[in-house]
Formats: structure tokens, C-alpha cells, sequence
């Protein structure tokens, strides 16, 4: 069987899987990472987003072995080793950008990806545009996009707390 | 998926090499289409080769009056390289509308390509642009390298390793996106050539096609108002749940006059 040594969440790992282990299915049964969902298992929902080399994919059209040397980041990764979360989670708690939950981890990771590759700022638009690759059937992206706003500006140092929700 | 054996050359040599021994064999780039393909079995390739360790695919450069981009490089390196951006900013534009930003952040120039999906976007440009195929072993015309639907001109274990799009003096793209699949429904690239106006459709039919009365229209007159007197035919356009073919020629011809105009 073949052999994927990937470091995950500054954790070093090597694992056996099958060739076609998605890295998703290594994450959650194998490392037994289980904040990364499955959805959809089909590209769509974005619930099962993690980041590989500091970029957003999804981790269900990933096999495990396309992942070998990388950096992967799933949600268990975010917060700090004392607990003090994430300026992103931060957000989603202020914020309420949530609703069953399902699909935050993705929409978290999704997220910060977006915030990271614009440090110009993003305006509302872009923000839903950003999400175009993650699905919340609570449909809740209102207070989503206002979290996203606001983790923005602390993320970019505008802010060295997060603006409380009106 | 079944299983199957996995391969990461680091040349293209040796992709080539691994391809042309097992005619099962398969090569995966961003693996966006391929991957899901899998999945449904619609394929079962004895063992897939990786060509993401293979440095020598990626990356944009110049090379006289072309612009090069490496098979392996991503929609997203696309979308905002530099050289693309300045030089053909329709299709840095056309890359930041493919999928959705994971589906940009993996899938790859090369691979859409070689998959050739009628309503993938970057065939239009490619047929636009009048860019050339390189391979490991030759070089194709991109109206011989689509040969209709999921089709290319490929032979077994030959690889695409890059294509050159030579720069025009002005490009467009504007397509309607289908709401929950992301691909186009029909898209429309023009392209103001040193050899003449080219215009590349793609969603609207079985495979990329170039629309030549378009093209007479705008050579002879390059304004919004020499495309209102030409008429997209629906013969031969795709009818199917999410459109028919007559929804399709009118969407052409819109999203012609919106291409237009991204080309300014």
C-alpha cells in the first residue's frame, strides 16, 4: 500500500492508504480529524475545505497521495495551542454565522484563504463571490459575510479586536 | 473508486514513459474532472501518473509575441500572473470565472484543455486566440487539437505540456453560467488578431466552434453594431434540460455583444 507523509496541523504523519484514499477519508477515519466534513463528496458544498500549502481545496477531490511533503491546515489547526481561537471563529461566534454548523468548517477555511489573498480588503460583493464554492442550505451567508468583514479587518491589523455585532 | 496503481514522474519523460507502456494508464493534473469521473466508475485506468510533481509544466512566460503558460499551471496562477494579466487580460479574466476558488486553486490549464468540455471556458479562448498545442513530440493548431466533444487530438501517451497564446491587440469573454453547475451555457471569446477577428463559442454546442460570420462582421467593422445583423443558428446546438437550442443562438448572440464590449 502506498505511503503519504504530510504534515497536518504542524503535525508530522505518515500513513498507508490506498492509492484512492481521498485526503478527506485520511483526515477524518485515519487521523481522526473529524471537524473537516463530507457533504456533498462531489466538489460542490465546500464542507470538506482544508487548506493544502496554505491554499483552499476540497479535501474530497484530493487523493491522499496527491498531498505527500504538503502543509495541510484543517479547522482543528485554527485556534491557538491555549485555546484562543482564530480571529475567523472569533467572527463566526460574534457574528452568529452559523446555524446547524454543517457547513462552517469549510465556510471557515474558505474564508480565511479569501481574507489572505486579498490584504487590499474586500467589499460585500467580493465576499459572496469568494463563497461561490461553499453551500450553507441553512442559507445563512448574511451573517457569514458580515463575520468575514469583520475577521478581515483584524487579520489585515485594522482592528486589534474584533468590531462587536450590532 | 476502484483502485489503481499511482505514479508522480518528476519529467515529462517519464510521464510519457509510464504513459505509453500502459495504455490504461491515465495522467491527472488538478484532477477537478477526473477525480469525479472516478468516482462515478465512469473509468477505471490501472494506475493514474501525477504530473503535479513535474516542475517543467508550470509557470507563464514570453516568448516573442506569445505568451506561454505551462499545462500544469493552475486557473488561479492564471487568473494572476502578471505577464497574463497585462499582456491578455481576457484570459486572466476568463480563468477567474472557471469553477469555483477550490476548483481554481487545483484545476489546471493543461488539464481543461486536454479534457476538452464542450462548455469548459478555456477552448473558446484557445480557438480565439488561434494558440498552438505543444506536446512532448509536436505542435497543433487549435482548430485541429479539438476534435468534438471530450476529444482532442492527443494520441495515447502523448502528453500537452504547454500552450502558446500569441498576444492580440484586443480580447473579450462573457458567458452565462449555468447557476448550479458553474459551467457556461454559452460563452463567447472574440479576439482582434493581427490575422483578422476570430470569435470561439463554447456551452452552446457539442464542442468549441468558431463563429465566422462573427467574425466577417467584426473585421469589417469592429462595433456592437456589426453583430446586430448576424443571426446564431440553433442547428446543431445542444437542446437539453437546461436550455434549448434556440435559448442558446439568442444567448450567443448577447453574450457576443458583452464580449464585445469586455474587449473595449
Amino acid at each position: 500500500m502506498p505511503q503519504v507523509t504530510v504534515t497536518v496541523n504542524g503535525q508530522a504523519h505518515t500513513v498507508e492508504v490506498e492509492a484512492r484514499t481521498l485526503l478527506v477519508e485520511m483526515l477524518r477515519e485515519q487521523l481522526r480529524l473529524t471537524g473537516t466534513h463530507v457533504g456533498c463528496d462531489t466538489s460542490q458544498c465546500g464542507a470538506c475545505v482544508v487548506h493544502v500549502n496554505g491554499e483552499s481545496v476540497k479535501a474530497c477531490t484530493l487523493l491522499a497521495v496527491q498531498a505527500e511533503g504538503a502543509q495541510v491546515t484543517t479547522i482543528e489547526g485554527l485556534a491557538a495551542a491555549d485555546g484562543t481561537l482564530h480571529p475567523m471563529q472569533e467572527a463566526f461566534r460574534e457574528y452568529h454565522a452559523l446555524q446547524c454548523g454543517f457547513c462552517t468548517p469549510g465556510m471557515v477555511m474558505s474564508a480565511i484563504d479569501l481574507v489572505q489573498k486579498n490584504p487590499q480588503g474586500l467589499t460585500e460583493h467580493e465576499i459572496r463571490e469568494g463563497l461561490d464554492g461553499n453551500i450553507c442550505r441553512c442559507t445563512g451567508y448574511h451573517n457569514i459575510v458580515k463575520a468575514i468583514s469583520a475577521a478581515a479587518e483584524v487579520m489585515h491589523g485594522q482592528r486589534a479586536e474584533l468590531a462587536p455585532a450590532g | 473508486m476502484y483502485d489503481f496503481a499511482y505514479h508522480k514522474p518528476t519529467s515529462v519523460a517519464d510521464a510519457v514513459k509510464i504513459l505509453s507502456e500502459d495504455p490504461d494508464a491515465k495522467p491527472i493534473s488538478g484532477g477537478m474532472t477526473l477525480l469525479p469521473a472516478l468516482k462515478h466508475r465512469l473509468n477505471r485506468p490501472t494506475s493514474l501518473v501525477d504530473l503535479g510533481g513535474i516542475a517543467e509544466l508550470k509557470g507563464v512566460k514570453r516568448e516573442g509575441d506569445a505568451i506561454v503558460v505551462g499545462a500544469m499551471t493552475t486557473h488561479y496562477a492564471v487568473a494572476t500572473d502578471p505577464l497574463l494579466k497585462q499582456s491578455i487580460p481576457a484570459l486572466a479574466r476568463m480563468a477567474s470565472t472557471v469553477g469555483d476558488t477550490q476548483v481554481r486553486n487545483r484545476g489546471t490549464l493543461g488539464g481543461s484543455l486536454a479534457n476538452n468540455d464542450p462548455a469548459a471556458d478555456y477552448p473558446a479562448a484557445a480557438v480565439a486566440l488561434g494558440a498552438t498545442f505543444i506536446t512532448n513530440s509536436r505542435r497543433i493548431s487549435a482548430e485541429d487539437f479539438f476534435q468534438g466533444m471530450f476529444t482532442t487530438a492527443l494520441e495515447p501517451g502523448e502528453l500537452l505540456v504547454a500552450v502558446s497564446f500569441p498576444i492580440p491587440e484586443k480580447a473579450g469573454y462573457a458567458k452565462l453560467r449555468n447557476p448550479a453547475s458553474r459551467y457556461s451555457m454559452a460563452g463567447v471569446f472574440i479576439a482582434k488578431t493581427a490575422g483578422g477577428v476570430r470569435v470561439g463559442v463554447n456551452g452552446a454546442g457539442p464542442g468549441v466552434f468558431r463563429q465566422t460570420e462573427m467574425e466577417t462582421a467584426l473585421s469589417a467593422n469592429w462595433s456592437a453594431t456589426a453583430l446586430d445583423g448576424v443571426r446564431q443558428s440553433p442547428d446543431s446546438l445542444n437542446s437539453d434540460i437546461h436550455g434549448s437550442a434556440e435559448y442558446r443562438a439568442n444567448l450567443v448572440e448577447v453574450m457576443a455583444k458583452r464580449a464585445l464590449a469586455d474587449a473595449g
